[in-house]
């Protein structure tokens, strides 16, 4: 079996269009949550999110492209380009054949899908743009990365709520570590701040009213974010052989299904999740150092999840650094796990775990270390980043830092 | 009073699939077996019956309803102030 590695990375959310920019913030705490600024507010009861702000395509695309592209494939696109560039990888001849394209979006192109219908039911117009269906395909994303890049292997995109981004790097993690391919550019996508979307996520009542604070008392839900994450994954034999630099590798994936309720978290199908990847991963709990929560800041997922790493790590559990980065860029959905795969990855490199920004004092029901408000100086050797997705589909990475 | 508390009892036996007969002013939520989710639904349901918006969040405990009578009382207030007519 391969060794896989990252050797390439690009984000782009409400902290920063950027990598950089996006560490910048995100290691310093400082959240990018904030009114609602993109669409109009007047029907929404949520005010606040986390907004991809001042982003404008056409500094990113042609016009003739744009028309094609919805605003979740604008952010995958940007990603992918700078992750791509980062890595220094092409996709020339075979190269292109012996890569994959895997990117996870949990709703696709949600502004083209409430455009059209306000189109339609509100401005009683009799047609739509001619490329709304092509527009709004949860592949579109990932299939305008692959025309970008030449990038002529296995593509698709994969579809699990929250945890897509995950589930989606730990395909390309599978099918580069199985040999099947060579490379893949994976990671995840989402736009979902539209009217229609808020307001459904108003109706079930998850949403905060001041800010995200997950894992605090006083913690008054999820606040919606935007925004995607790609990364170049590869082989070490062929990033070594490219002189290629190395971020992390990946080691390990676990994957499991609640098999109980469609909204309600469950401690028993996360710790599956985790110990899964801790196994595939062949490392021992202690080994861990760090975990990205998925950290929603609503009262069940931080209960839930606290409960799942003190069952998979028992008293160690209270040892290990967990932060939730959704208290600084919300909760990008699709995207969220790539989102945070980068804040990992990054992490790893600088020797500096991102807090939970907002933090206000101890849940009881939370008792773990989780980073609160400052960023903590520390050798990320080994972490973990969780995802746990609405219908109880979780999915688990697991990174190691790559010393040569 | 006796309009308001009867329709919510209704929407709350409804939604939650509780017998009308158990349900009673100072009876818990706990009690009668309704969940956060069904909490929700029920929610959506007085909305929708006296036009109102109950300002209910699943994770605000402040916003948290306990008894049959800490909804009923919340949906009068929000009925009076919205200058509608409570019998």
């Amino acid at each position: 079996m391969n060794r896989v590695v990252i050797t390439g990375l690009g984000v782009i959310s409400a902290a920063g269009h950027n990598a950089a920019d996006f560490w910048n913030q995100v290691s310093n705490g400082q959240s990018a949550i904030g009114p609602i600024t993109t669409i109009p507010t007047d029907a929404l009861n949520v005010g606040i999110g986390a907004e991809v702000a001042g982003f404008d395509p056409v500094e990113y695309f042609p016009k003739r492209q744009l028309g094609m592209l919805d605003r979740f494939s604008q952010f995958g696109l940007v990603a992918a380009r700078e992750a791509v560039c980062d890595s220094g990888v092409n996709f020339d001849d075979e190269a292109g054949e012996r890569a994959a394209a895997i990117i996870g979006s949990g709703a696709g192109g949600q502004t083209t899908l409430d455009d059209s219908y306000y189109a339609i039911y509100a401005e009683k117009k009799t047609r739509v743009h001619p490329f709304t269906v092509p527009r709004l395909m949860i592949n579109a994303a990932t299939s305008h990365i692959t025309m970008e890049h030449g990038v002529t292997g296995p593509a698709y995109s994969v579809a699990s709520a929250c945890s897509s981004a995950n589930h989606a790097m730990g395909q390309a993690f599978l099918m580069v570590r199985g040999g099947m391919v060579d490379t893949a550019i994976t990671g995840g996508a989402e736009a979902t701040i539209t009217v229609g979307t808020v307001k459904a996520w108003e109706a079930l009542r998850v949403m905060a009213s001041d800010t995200c604070r997950p894992f605090s008392k006083g913690r008054t839900g999820m606040v919606l974010g935007e925004g995607a994450a790609v990364f170049v994954f590869e082989t070490l034999a062929k990033a070594k052989a490219r002189n290629a630099k190395i971020y992390a590798e990946v080691i390990g994936h676990g994957l499991s299904s609640d098999a109980m309720d469609i909204t309600l978290p469950d401690a028993n199908g996360a710790a599956r999740a985790i110990s899964g990847a801790l196994k595939d991963a062949g490392i021992n709990p202690e080994d861990v150092d760090y975990v990205n929560a998925h950290g929603t800041g609503t009262t069940a997922n931080d209960v839930t999840e606290t409960k799942a790493l003190k069952q998979v790590f028992g008293d160690y559990a209270f040892k290990i650094s967990v932060s939730s980065t959704k208290s600084m860029i919300g909760h990008a959905l699709g995207g969220a796990g790539a989102l945070e795969l980068a804040a990992v990855v990054l992490g790893m490199r600088d020797g500096l775990a991102p807090p939970t920004a907002n933090y206000c004092e101890p849940d009881p029901e939370c008792d773990l270390d989780y980073i609160p408000n400052k960023p903590r100086e520390m050798a990320i050797n080994v972490a973990i980043s969780n995802s746990f997705a609405f219908g109880g589909l979780n999915a688990v990475l697991a990174l190691r830092r790559f010393d040569g | 009073m006796a309009s308001v508390e009867s329709d919510i009892f209704d929407i709350i036996a409804e939604k939650a699939g509780v017998e009308r007969e158990e349900i009673v002013s100072d009876a818990s939520l706990e009690d009668l077996e309704i969940e956060s989710l069904d909490i929700v639904e029920i929610v959506f349901a007085i909305e929708e019956k006296f036009d109102v918006h109950v300002p209910f969040n699943a994770n605000d405990q402040a916003l948290a309803f306990e008894t049959v009578s800490d909804v009923v009382g919340a949906v009068q207030a929000l009925v009076e102030e919205a200058g509608g007519s409570v019998e």
